[in-house]
């Protein structure tokens, strides 16, 4: 019962930042700590994130330099994986094709592939282990050498300056890696196209999109901020309610990753749903 | 044992005025009970140091003051407000008239020394021109001896460094009240008598209160006005140093050996 108190005193934690929340992770440790409360504690912090995205003042500069550390710090990793991710879905998606005596529909079909559903994914994956584990070890170790508690005495809402810009960046900087993940993984697919056959730039380019309708990209775009704010919310949640002592960043960041990564699938499965009922 | 206590307290206090009341303050931590009945007055203009065992809850103690923990049962009065029970916007009012030094210092790793100090000042003192901001920085650097330090990262810095720029991270908004936690801890001698220096300097200069927790017998003897000392959850000695010092218990006089 213990492990709920923080969500009568929703009110108060937006003010008082980490202490009752970390508190209160701290006395489920020792009880049994169910999957109720966790979810509980965390469903909390993603209220209070989306409260506290509302309300003035916002921390611009510190969103502006998250937003360039979480995006220019993943970008080339996005590309290299991107560009890979082209290249082998079109050497794996040849002789099935040209079973079919379909092998000029390659490019049509990397591209519905690419951009409905494993680019999205993928990047969004490799993201929860850069930014997700980043955040989460970044506020972590904050948490443990006191300094989200001396933001607090600072007359500073550590949950304004650290969480809301970290969530937000996450949430916008994710569509962008994700479409430039995109564009990488087509480029990967036309040098995969070229092995074989012989296909210029622009003729791959035009067959790709012929086949990806505004229908098809919609929904992987509207994920895609989904899958950043998850990485966000989550690496910043770990972070911010590590426990006591150097062992927790290590903690906080893995299950980070963890967590994200598991959520992202199932917000993946989510969307993919309810586009499906929709269309 | 109760009763003993707070005659002695009540006689100590008498006639003054009390910027920090707290009264029959308990906490615990699941079965482990930290405080477990402490009543204090820090009386307005004066040095009080809190002494007391490892662990025995001096760092939860003054958490609780300015409610970076909130407290089982009991009360605690800061400046004629009861700090459990202020709404948010209240609390960081009232947070800003409260220094409080962190006994690891907990320096901003990501920022360089100067955006460390910067950074609550522009947040409290929003009326301050950049230029006076500047000054002041450098005056608090002077304070504790670190001017050269301004550019660098706090990973740069030694252990010692830190604590000084956490110190005058602290003491750059001219808090009414401050508390120190261990603020000499980790010093060689002279930099130690330069800081209690210093602590006797910010009262002297602004009539700032300050609850001082310290092992550091030499801080303790050139700072106190008064002394608490706290064994096992609860106020086992308390008056000037003089007066404990005096009292015929061993445990208390193990402190005092040097
Ligand atoms: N957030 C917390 N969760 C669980 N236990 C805690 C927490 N904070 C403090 N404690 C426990 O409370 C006790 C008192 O801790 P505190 O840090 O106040 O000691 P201290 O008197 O400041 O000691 P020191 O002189 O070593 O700094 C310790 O046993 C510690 O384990
Ligand atoms: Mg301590």
């Amino acid at each position: 019962m213990k492990e709920f108190k923080p969500i009568m005193k929703a009110r108060d934690i937006a003010a008082e930042g980490s202490v009752l929340l970390s508190e209160k992770t701290m006395a489920g440790a020792e009880g049994a700590k169910t999957f109720f409360s966790r979810a509980g504690n965390m469903t909390v912090f993603t209220l209070q994130t989306f409260k506290q995205t509302f309300s003035l003042p916002f921390e611009f500069r510190e969103f502006l330099k998250q937003c360039f550390e979480l995006g220019n710090r993943s970008l080339p990793l996005v590309a290299i994986t991107g560009a890979i991710m082209g290249l082998v879905l079109t050497i794996q998606s040849r002789p099935i094709l040209s079973d079919f005596g379909a092998e000029g529909m390659l490019p049509q079909m990397v591209a519905v592939s690419l951009i409905r559903e494993i680019g999205p994914v993928i990047t969004a994956l490799i993201c929860a282990g850069k930014i997700g584990s980043g955040i989460g070890a970044e506020l972590g170790s904050m948490k443990v050498t006191e300094q989200i508690e001396a933001m607090e005495v600072s007359a500073t809402n550590p949950m304004k300056y650290l969480v809301v810009t970290r969530v937000m960046a996450a949430t916008l900087m994710l569509p962008v890696l994700i479409l430039f993940a995109d564009a990488m993984g087509l480029l990967g697919s036309w040098v995969g196209v070229n092995i074989k056959t012989d296909l210029n730039i622009v003729l791959y380019f035009s067959r790709a999109f012929s086949a990806v309708e505004f229908i098809d990209f919609l929904p992987a775009f509207i994920k895609s901020f989904f899958f950043g704010a998850v990485i966000g919310l989550v690496g910043c949640y770990k972070g911010y309610t590590a426990g006591r002592g150097t062992e927790s960043v290590g903690i906080a960041a893995n299950s980070a990753v963890v967590l994200s990564s598991l959520l992202i699938i199932i917000v993946d499965l989510i969307v993919v749903q309810i586009t499906d009922i929709l269309i | 044992m109760k009763e003993e206590a707070d005659s002695v307290r009540q006689a100590n206090t008498a006639g003054t005025e009390a910027v920090i009341q707290i009264r029959d303050l308990k906490k615990s931590f699941g079965a482990q009970h930290v405080l477990k009945n402490v009543s204090l007055d820090l009386i307005k203009g004066e040095n009080l140091i809190v002494l007391g065992k490892s662990g025995s809850g001096k760092s939860v103690l003054i958490k609780c003051i300015v409610q970076l923990m909130t407290a089982d049962s009991g009360s605690i009065n800061v400046l004629g407000q009861e700090v459990d029970k202020l709404k948010s916007k209240e609390l960081a009012e009232l947070r800003k008239k409260v220094g409080f030094l962190f006994q690891s210092g907990a320096l901003y790793d990501s920022m360089t020394v100067k955006e460390n100090l910067e950074f609550p000042l522009k947040r409290i003192k929003k009326d301050l021109s950049e230029k006076e901001v500047r000054e002041k920085i450098m005056e608090a650097l002077q304070n504790v001896g670190l001017e050269s330090a301004l550019n660098k990262m706090p990973s740069q810095l030694s252990g010692g460094m830190r604590k000084r720029i956490a110190l005058a991270r602290t003491i750059i908004l001219d808090p009414a009240i401050m508390l120190y936690d261990e603020p000499t801890t980790g010093l060689d001698p002279i930099t130690s008598q330069e800081i209690s220096a210093l602590i006797n300097d910010i009262r002297n200069k602004y009539h700032t209160s300050s609850l001082v927790i310290t092992h550091d017998m030499p801080c303790a003897r050139a700072v106190a006005d008064r002394v608490l000392i706290l064994k096992e959850g609860e106020v086992y000695a308390e008056g000037t140093l003089e007066e404990v010092q005096k009292i015929n218990d061993p445990w208390i006089q193990s402190f005092f050996k040097d």
